[in-house]
């Protein structure tokens, strides 16, 4: 079986079948020698019943199904919902699959990306197509091998329940009784994929195959990893991300039971070793003990000062007043359509809005941890072995070569389970800080953050402003729309490869894109970066520009007395799409039905990761000031889907996400560093604030769009907009709650 | 120092200031408690004391000697307690790092509150789960009750 892709094709190979069974390793050829390099086959079997780590797919002879997944799983359920694109092509009884996290070999890269890594809201997107042929290629083979067995055409056999039948004589053969037989076949060259209405799996909510280790307390994600001999590492780094270690008070730290050793780890070595471009990790210091308590006991006492850095009096007063100076500079047209100029000076009004969002914190439950055993050998190389809770496995262990000088056959890369991600485990900053550690003191060591450090240094959602110039046309529809975005890049650390001719994509995402049909448009950007790292944040750039221009929206619709759907719908007229998630959200969310005395309804709608959301917020505002969340009307086209259970879980999620960033997310800067530290001051949503929630997913035929993200952009200018209905105040600068100039 | 934790009794020689979370993660690796934020925040690392739920990260080690502590791995041999049935019959966790703490919360207001209202609820599921999935274990509650 071939399937040509780009440069690169992609085959079909058997893998061992030493301990019986069939087993399916998709594998690259023509890959390029970077990514055949970057990696190497993991010595560690995940389980001694699955006979070659390389194999995506085990069948044994028991019948049982084992599917390697190429994703972290991090909470959006890829261990179930790639799973179930297998077990759909293979006609698998679910009840006999597993899944579990692929190592990280050179089989687990992505064929066209070269490459691994979860992010992007992209997993069943860029797996689906691989995924199916996997399945229906073992399915083949296990209908070759019973039809060998009985001596009849395959073409009489049918596949369903991990059973084979024969349907004029009766016979029947399982998955369990072909599998050693079909382990011996070739691997078919054409498996034919099913059409959607052959599916019996997919687009069913079926239970997640993850949640009883996680309902058990047997789920073991990085912080549980325990390695024989292992150490506790506990660290503090530069508050304000650029000063220096300069005072620490060994003595007091080593007559800490336990303590072993400090570990000092300058951000020199890694401007030394070219990776502080890419990695912005800060000057800190580690204390090595047995347990992490001790360590953490050895680390108060150590009292670690930090100076330098010229952030002296950087706050958020400072950033603002930065962002508006930087407004002022021309930047970078990254849209134009039609000619703006002339048609705002035509225009029979015009409404000038800026608009700002502060920078945000991850805060995964799970704190930032890693467990790194660097193994000496002067005469075979030194090695490196990492468990570690990420998201970013290639660009991890391309960051360790250039730290370590070392050959990526010599990584041992395995990831855990993630306690949450939302993009900050994509940074490679806490494997390379396990792993300097471990090479200090020889021995293996898994290093945890404190909560204070993890919100404190983290890689932030940038905060950046959007200045809007709008011309209306004498009924209050736009003509003119002229947007200037000032935000700090993301791309040039992490992604450089994404920067389009000088600017960040990131930066505009869900601005440039706008699917509103207004003639003259002018999207530009300024990039202003401050001392405070940036990086990926569920939804990335459309977590600010989709609450800039939805927001905005509303002011339009405001300023000429227009219903929110009614201005969208004439502006969506060319997006059919777009047009029936309108529908459906303006039907559901009772839109032309009053709200309840005292309540007030917001509205959004926002593409991202190639599906369309709209939200409708239904608040209610107390005499004190106090916001409540009553309702969220969720609708989403995602295009063709595999677990609707899935996706309404993550849509939940995510305007979880989105509703508690608008009220109260955001950190606030004293002398360029991070004042919060836990969840007493940075709060998160608790059970008792969580509104009701109704979701649609439109049925759609379209290929599948992302699902982890796409709910976030939405319900900041929905409930932004609810407010606003409620109040008269339009909401222009996020959190809610204590605005960016607080 | 000597307590019982899920049925069987231990000793342990460690520092009395040991918060009980890292003596059952990092002494006896029971790592299905969870660390969250150490200030008793999040209520990722919650277990029973003497039938009381409690926030184990701050709890020193010494203030058990002596009492029965049942963590997430106690609750069951095989997931079979109705807490736990009925979080899989509602498929609550996502990321499930904070499952143990919720569950175990979910087990103590149970105990006391056999049938308790979404405002009994929203009183004692005070736990952060930062993948939302509180809705389900608002219902996941309610149908043990039921």
């Amino acid at each position: 079986m071939t399937i040509q892709s780009k440069s690169r094709r992609l085959f079909l190979r058997k893998s061992g079948i030493a301990l019986g069974g069939l087993s399916l390793s998709l594998g690259l050829v023509n890959c390029s020698p970077s990514a055949q390099d970057s990696v190497q086959a993991a010595p560690m079997p995940m389980d001694a019943n699955v006979s070659d780590v390389s194999a995506w797919l085990h069948i044994d002879s028991a019948g049982l199904i084992t599917i390697r997944i190429p994703s972290s799983e991090m909470g959006q359920g890829v261990l179930t919902s790639l799973a179930m694109i297998v077990a759909e092509e293979l006609d698998a009884d679910w009840n006999d699959v597993r899944s579990e996290t692929a190592p990280m070999t050179a089989t687990f890269l992505h064929p066209e990306q070269g490459a691994r890594g979860t992010g992007g809201s992209s997993s069943v997107r860029k797996w689906w197509p691989y995924l199916a042929v996997a399945g229906a290629s073992a399915k083949a083979m296990l209908m070759s091998a019973a039809a060998q067995h009985w001596g009849v055409p395959s073409n009489e056999l049918t596949a369903t329940n991990s059973v084979v039948s024969h349907a004029s004589s009766g016979r029947t053969l399982s998955y369990a009784q072909l599998a050693d037989a079909a382990g011996k076949l070739e691997v078919p060259q054409n498996p034919i994929l099913k059409n959607p209405e052959q599916y019996t799996l997919i687009a069913k909510p079926l239970k997640r195959l993850d949640s009883k280790a996680k309902v058990n307390g047997s789920a073991q994600f990085g912080i549980d990893v325990q390695v024989p001999s292992m150490l506790y590492a506990t660290i503090a780094a530069s508050p304000n991300f650029v000063g220096a270690l300069t005072y620490t008070n060994d003595e007091a730290a080593k007559r800490v039971d336990g303590v072993e050793a400090i570990v000092r780890m300058p951000a020199s070595t890694y401007v030394e070793a070219g990776i502080q471009q890419i990695v912005a990790v800060p000057d800190a210091v580690a204390v090595v003990a047995t347990s992490y308590w001790q360590a953490k006991k050895g680390l108060d006492a150590l009292q670690p000062e930090f100076e330098g850095g010229s952030v002296e009096g950087f706050d958020n007063n400072a950033l603002l007043a930065g962002f508006m100076q930087a407004l002022d500079r021309e930047g970078v047209t990254v849209r134009e359509d039609g000619s703006v100029q002339p048609s705002l000076e035509g225009a029979s009004s015009v409404l000038e809005s800026t608009y700002s969002v502060p920078f945000l914190a991850h805060m995964s439950m799970e704190p930032i941890n890693c467990t790194a055993f660097y193994i000496h050998d002067a005469i075979a190389g030194d090695r490196l072995e990492i468990w570690a809770p990420t998201q970013g496995e290639s660009h991890t262990i391309s960051v360790l070569q250039k730290a370590f000088s070392m050959p990526a056959q010599n990584i041992t890369l395995h990831t855990t389970l993630l306690g949450g991600g939302f993009g900050r485990r994509y940074e490679a900053d806490f494997v390379l800080q396990a792993a300097v550690i471990s090479k200090a003191v020889s021995k293996p060591v898994k290093l945890i953050w404190s909560r204070e450090e993890d919100t404190r240094h983290d890689y932030y959602r940038p905060a950046s402003v959007s200045r809007f110039t709008v011309g209306l046309d004498a009924d209050g529809y736009p003509i003119a729309w002229q947007n200037h975005v000032a935000c700090p890049s993301v791309a040039q650390r992490n992604f450089s490869a994404a920067m389009v001719n000088g600017f960040d994509p990131f930066s505009i995402e869900g601005a440039i894109n706008i699917p509103y049909g207004i003639e003259h448009q002018k999207v530009s950007l300024v990039q202003h970066d401050t001392s405070i790292p940036v990086g990926s944040w569920r939804s990335v750039g459309s977590s600010h520009n989709g609450f800039y221009v939805e927001s905005m929206m509303d002011e339009i619709a405001v300023a000429g007395g227009i219903d929110p759907f009614v201005l969208r719908r004439k502006l969506l007229s060319a997006h059919p799409r777009f047009l029936r998630v309108l529908d459906i959200l303006e039907s559901e969310s009772e839109w032309k039905t009053p709200a309840a005395p005292g309540r007030f309804r917001g509205m959004a709608i926002h593409e991202s990761f190639m599906s369309i959301v709209g939200e409708v917020a239904e608040i209610s505002v107390d005499s004190n000031g106090a916001i409540r969340v009553h309702k969220m009307n969720c609708v989403i086209d995602c295009g063709k889907i595999v677990n609707p259970a899935i996706i309404n879980s993550q849509l939940e999620s995510a305007m979880i996400d989105g509703l508690t960033a608008a009220l109260r997310g955001g950190v606030r800067i004293e002398n360029g560093a991070i004042v919060q530290g836990n969840f007493d001051t940075y709060s998160l949503m608790r059970l008792a604030e969580v509104p009701e929630m109704q979701i649609h997913i439109v049925a759609s035929d379209v290929p599948a769009g992302g699902i982890g993200e796409p709910a976030v952009p939405p319900s900041m200018p929905a409930l932004a907009n609810a407010i606003s209905a409620a109040t008269g105040k339009r909401i222009r600068s996020l959190p809610i709650e204590f605005s960016l100039t607080a | 120092m000597k307590f019982t934790v899920n049925g069987t009794e231990r000793e342990l020689d460690i520092a009395e200031d040991t918060p009980l979370l890292w003596a059952l993660r990092d002494t006896l690796a029971l790592t299905g408690t969870k660390f969250g934020c150490g200030i008793a925040q999040c209520g990722a690392c919650s277990v029973l004391v003497d039938g009381q739920l409690v926030r184990s990260c701050s709890v020193p080690i010494a203030s058990v000697a002596n009492r029965s502590v049942v963590t997430i791995e106690g609750l069951s041999e095989d997931t079979s307690h109705p807490v736990q049935q009925a979080w899989l019959e509602e498929d609550v966790p996502q990321c499930g790092y904070c499952q143990s703490g919720q569950v175990m919360a979910a087990v103590a207001l149970l105990e006391s509150t056999p049938n308790p209202s979404d405002e009994q609820i929203d009183e004692a599921m005070t736990n952060i789960c930062r993948c939302g999935s509180y809705s389900r274990i608002r219902k996941a509650i309610h149908r043990v009750a039921s």
